[in-house]
């Protein structure tokens, strides 16, 4: 795989990364554990999952909001179920309307999509949430590259 | 709930502009006036989208890996790859 050009300011052996990896890999552990195996397409699922999970539990992301927000999906992603009737919710939060947000560039609709509980932040702080995101996201790149390398070596 | 919206300094919102663009490649420009603001959240939504579709290609050639592991092999595979790195 093309890499563009190395990741500047990514030090991998740092706790939060360590964390993270550690983290992924118990995943990675029960998955392979699993007995009978899964489908392919149903081992990717749930690759995918751990690597979003690991993300949120790294010990720099575990106070952010974006891995609240991404637990909580993740935790609804694994609970679809026909029958299931509502979502409880604990706290309707209250969101102002984008048209109502005139100061910020153009763009932050689109981020406040991508970035795990975007929407009901404040822009200051989606900035802040936006940067740990990506370096987390990079982290998990980086270690899921690693491992690979490792295994088809 | 308090609203901060006008509190939030130009000077705080120029920093955290700044971070990303260290961050993100390919943004490494100086100006943090409007316009750039755009470019640079742009790029981001960019680069936070082609980092999940590497997340799901990883995921998915993890998963071809680990289908061809016995049970065995693949703990002592992971265990070998902690240890190593």
């Amino acid at each position: 795989m093309n890499r563009k050009n190395p990741l500047p300011n990514s030090n991998p052996n740092s706790p939060n990364s360590s964390m993270q990896a550690l983290h992924f890999l118990q995943a990675l552990a029960r998955i392979a554990r699993a007995a009978p195996k899964p489908a392919h397409s149903a081992r990717t699922r749930q690759i995918r999952h751990a690597a979003y999970a690991s993300m949120a539990h790294s010990s720099r992301s575990s106070r952010r909001t974006w891995s609240r927000a991404l637990l909580h999906r993740l935790r609804q992603w694994q609970q679809q179920r026909p029958g299931r009737l509502l979502t409880v919710r604990r706290r309707v939060r209250i969101v102002t309307p984008i048209t109502s947000r005139p100061e910020e560039p153009a763009r932050a609709e689109t981020l406040r999509q991508l970035v795990p509980g975007g929407r009901g932040m404040e822009y200051c702080n989606l900035l802040e949430e936006t940067a740990d995101y990506v370096q987390c996201l990079r982290a998990q790149v980086q270690l899921m590259q690693t491992l690979l390398d490792a295994f088809s070596s | 709930m308090s609203r901060r919206r006008s509190r939030i300094s130009e000077e705080e919102i120029n920093e955290l502009i700044s971070k990303l663009q260290s961050l993100v490649p390919e943004s490494r420009r100086c100006g943090s006036n409007r316009a750039s603001a755009t470019k640079l959240l742009k790029e981001t939504c960019n680069y936070i989208k082609s980092l999940q579709r590497e997340v799901d290609d990883l995921s998915d050639r993890l998963s071809d890996l680990m289908a061809g592991m016995d049970n065995n092999s693949a703990q002592a595979d992971i265990i070998r790859s902690l240890l190593s790195s």
